[in-house]
């Protein structure tokens, strides 16, 4: 067993072969990433093994630039000849591709210099029998807990823990490690006289093993949330509140975020075009990330490209702020990076203060979504149209299981009407928020 | 060279392997409860350009390879992998792979046999080597100049081109050593336009088992573009979605996404050896109308989802699944039809070495009908015309599936009308299987360019189906 130092020694030695091969090559600047990474995975179903897989991944990526023209290869070899022909390719490529102004590497004096440890990295200690062991408690405990659980789709231990690297020609090189542990269960349940069988599943995951859920409380609430659908049906079609559990808010959030994305926003194909500075909600939401939260799901001092992250306000009081920007979309927009390459890090949005049962009451009468299936949506225009599935409110109270509608509404006309954020967040999500309310969309039904 | 000796040249020798220390693996790996073991060696190169902005923006290479080991024993699955295919990996990954049996000494009995008599379902070539640097970089240039030539609202051209190069072999643990070698390409045409300040897009390709060249023939990259632009036109035009059960008409071709949704995924063995599929313990069951038959055809020449063999050296075959709208039949890899007591269907598939196979479909599509698709719209009073889809998804235990209608058009009166907005179609399978009223006889495959996405892995396929009328299902629009 390697030590973990060595282990990243030799992730920054093989990231400088990289370089200085492409530099060799003529290259006038290059980038490399690195992972490698283990783990374990077991699957048990019926209380019986039903999978046993060992996870040993490595890969390298390397992008080269020939002035303003680039070229890409990657490996999943890293001797020291396989990485010589996957540099040698890239460089290949970059003779046959275009000159683009706005490429490069992102500028020199915005790569990260003060990169904390965030404590990512607990790997877990488990073997096959402790994980087998405890799949099968988490499975026995979903199907001891109703006689309506008729079958199941089985319960899964797994953990990863692996290193990564990105260095480049501008000097930066890093080399960071984590870890990430999860435990689901998945059942059926079958009502007796006929109405056809449910599935659902709980899951509890965390880069600290000793964080996750235990595993009888998971099976539980896996038999739990699958009993909730027995006697689902279908609904008429109206028009009525929806309130998105915490899973799908984010989701919601998501088409947001990707339509003050860079990539959308240059090529025009975003409802959001030239929104900086407008109100795309109403004014208690604020959404902003904050990528130096120690622990935290999804922190990191810097970006893809080497970029120094910071804590930054994407909408406050409902206006635009900012848009999420790597440097070759800022380029082509005639902005600055934000240091978004490759995603967000740690995105919030604040709550109005209500917890569920709360947000339960503020609808009063509508659709609560515990489901989504299906990929509805226009990016260019906004119209978002999905199959759900929930459960029917009445009064602030669940009144019965609903499936095979769907919800549709324009994504600028549901942002707005947003009507409060709630307090429940769920912590297994990378983006931070709690379920949120949308005054009004179409549900179709019968 | 036949495939066997591509394959051995490939994986084997280079790594000083030999059928001798494959059976030193195999010592490792059996043990006596052990029903099934193999060894799936593959090598991938791939290459990717796109276009931008009129401008070749971006190209990438990629070399991936390793062997996936695999032990099976009753229901239980032990899998380990390596990227390094050397005789000591492959040691240490039998024995981890091994641990769910009771560990190795069991070896094999059989003597090494070589399977090379397959018929070909595709040419040995690589796609890579099929046209030079420039000319593959001319294709896309030439998607962009004919965008730009087709509509003056076209603001933004993305092409792109895809080609792979799959090296496979297999041996298990009856001595059987499989081979494939598997070329696949993939063109894609996206444009953007604008129109008195609105906006629209819309995209279009093709491509198959086959070399690049195919793009280059046939004026197929004008067609991709024509299609692209159409469409994004119509888009602009199109009015809300109307709301509720709806009489719907699936027009023929890449439709047959709604068959991989309703019923493929529900016919796959594994979840129907588990009983977890609304489908499960229904063989002999009328589960569609009278004149549905639905197969899945992994041998049709070039196709995208076509195999010689599959992940587990098992030739592929056409499988009827369900004939006149009786289930005939599920669809098998060898662990799960050694379950249920069936032979394989040459369907078992996997992402790459690094994932365990599982039952998957090829080509998954319907038969054609006797009626003109012209009749099937007369016959609709009012209801929707759809043609284009995104994707769609299905949750296989209840039954219920979506898919996203890219194109569609209302019917009103016996005739296609206004274009609707794109809006989510969702039903249950086993349902709108016998809301089937109407067949075309205009059966379709799509122009190949299918991704199946299962438990994480991914796969290429093909759908098809003729014109089909279905007496009822939702739509998810907005107008009342």
């Amino acid at each position: 067993m390697k030590t973990m130092d060595s282990q990243k020694q030799r992730l920054l030695d093989l990231s400088k072969q990289a370089l200085d091969e492409a530099k060799k090559l003529g290259a006038s600047d290059a980038a490399v990433g690195i992972s490698t990474g283990d783990g374990l995975s077991v699957d048990v179903r019926m209380a019986e093994i039903d999978k046993l897989e060992y996870y040993r991944d490595q890969g390298l990526g390397v992008t080269v630039y020939f002035g303003q023209r680039q070229g890409a290869s990657s490996t999943s070899d890293l001797s020291e000849g396989a990485i010589r022909d996957a540099v040698k390719a890239a460089c290949n490529i970059a003779k046959y591709t275009s000159e683009d102004d706005c490429l490069g590497l992102a500028d020199a004096d915005l790569m990260a210099t003060d990169i904390p440890d965030f404590d990512l990295y607990h790997p877990w200690d488990l073997t096959a029998e402790q994980a087998i062991e405890q799949a099968i408690a988490c499975e026995n405990s979903a199907r001891e807990f109703d006689p309506r659980i008729t079958n199941s789709d089985g319960a899964s231990v797994s953990t990863y823990s692996g290193i990564s690297s990105y260095a480049n020609t501008n000097g930066f090189a890093d080399v960071r490690a984590s870890s990430s542990h999860s435990l689901s269960c998945s059942v059926i349940a079958n009502e007796a006289d006929g109405g056809g069988m449910q599935r659902d599943h709980w899951y509890t995951s965390s880069r600290f093993s000793d964080q996750l859920d235990s595993a009888a409380s998971v099976g539980r609430r896996a038999a739990e949330e699958t009993l909730s659908r027995l006697g689902a049906r279908k609904l008429t079609s109206r028009q009525a509140p929806v309130l998105y559990m915490p899973q799908y808010a984010s989701g919601l959030l998501g088409h947001f975020t990707s339509a003050i994305s860079g990539g959308s926003l240059y090529r025009k194909a975003s409802f959001l075009v030239d929104s900086i500075d407008t109100k795309v909600f109403p004014d208690f939401v604020n959404l902003y990330e904050r990528p130096y939260i120690y622990q935290g799901n999804s922190s990191s001092a810097y970006d893809a490209e080497g970029v120094a992250t910071q804590d930054r306000d994407f909408v406050k009081d409902g206006i635009v702020q900012s848009y999420i920007l790597g440097s070759y979309s800022a380029r082509k927009l005639g902005l600055k990076t934000t240091g978004n390459s490759g995603g967000l890090r740690n995105f919030t949005a604040d709550s109005t203060g209500q917890n569920f049962d709360e947000m339960l009451k503020l609808m009063d009468t509508g659709l609560l979504v515990t489901g989504l299936i299906g990929s509805g949506i226009n990016g260019i225009t906004g119209d978002y149209s999905r199959g759900a599935v929930g459960f029917w409110v009445e009064g602030g109270v669940i009144q019965y299981p609903v499936e095979e509608i769907t919800i549709a509404g324009n994504l600028k006309d549901m942002f707005s009407n947003i009507a409060a954020i709630g307090n429940d967040r769920d912590e297994r999500l990378s983006t931070r928020t709690g379920s949120i309310l949308v005054e009004q969309m179409m549900i179709s039904g019968e | 060279m036949n495939l066997m000796d591509v394959a051995e040249a490939t994986l084997l020798t280079p790594y000083d392997l030999d059928t001798n220390k494959l059976d030193r693996v195999f010592d490792a790996l059996v043990g006596p409860s052990t029903d099934l073991a193999d060894l799936y060696f593959q090598s991938k190169r791939s290459e990717g350009w796109n276009l931008e902005d009129g401008i070749i923006k971006s190209g990438s290479y990629s070399i991936s390879q390793g062997v996936g080991v695999r032990a099976v024993s009753g229901e239980k699955s032990g899998f380990a992998y390596s990227d390094d295919i050397g005789l000591d990996a492959l040691l240490a990954s039998a024995k981890s792979a091994s641990a769910i049996s009771k560990a190795g000494q069991n070896g094999r009995v059989n003597a090494w046999k070589r399977q090379s008599a397959f018929d070909a379902r595709y040419t040995a070539h690589s796609p890579l080597d099929s046209l030079t640097e420039v000319e593959k970089i001319e294709l896309l240039r030439l998607a962009d100049t004919t965008a730009r030539a087709a509509s003056p609202y076209v603001e933004q051209v993305m092409a792109n081109i895809v080609a792979t190069h799959e090296v496979v072999l297999v041996a298990d643990h009856n001595g059987h050593l499989s081979a494939d070698v598997r070329p696949l390409v993939r063109m894609g045409v996206t444009v953007i336009i604008e129109k008195d300040g609105k906006r629209e897009s819309a995209g279009s390709g093709g491509g198959g088992r086959f070399g690049l060249d195919y793009f280059t023939q046939a004026d197929r990259v004008k067609g991709y573009v024509d299609e692209a632009v159409r469409q994004a036109l119509m888009k602009l035009e199109a009015v809300d979605a109307p709301m509720g059960e709806q009489t719907v008409v699936l027009g023929n071709g890449w439709p047959g996404v709604l068959l991989h949704e309703a019923v493929g995924h529900g016919l796959e063995g594994d979840f129907n050896r588990k009983g977890t599929s609304a489908f499960s313990g229904r063989i002999g069951e009328q589960v569609a109308s009278k004149g549905v038959t639905v197969v899945d055809n992994g041998t049709m020449q070039d196709r995208r989802g076509s195999l010689t063999v599959d992940d587990e050296g098992v030739q592929t075959q056409c499988t009827t699944l369900i004939e006149d709208g009786i289930l005939k039949g599920y669809m098998q890899d060898k662990m799960n039809a050694g379950l249920m007591g069936v032979a394989s269907t040459g369907n078992g598939r996997r992402e790459s070495y690094d994932s365990l196979p599982m039952p998957r479909m090829t080509n998954t599509y319907m038969l054609a009908g006797e009626r003109d698709p012209q009749e099937i719209i007369e016959s609709v009073e009012n209801g929707l015309y759809a043609v284009n889809f995104g994707g769609g998804q299905v949750d296989i235990t209840s039954g219920k599936f979506v898919f996203a209608a890219s194109e569609a058009y209302l019917i009103e009166n016996g005739k296609v009308t206004r274009p609707v907005k794109g809006a989510t179609l969702i039903g249950n399978g086993p349902e709108i299987m016998n809301r089937i009223s109407m067949i075309g006889n205009d059966l379709e495959l799509d122009p190949g360019v299918g991704v199946c996405g299962k438990s994480g892995q991914s796969v290429p396929v093909g759908v098809g189906q003729p014109t089909l009328k279905i007496d009822g299902m939702t739509v998810g629009g907005t107008a009342g």
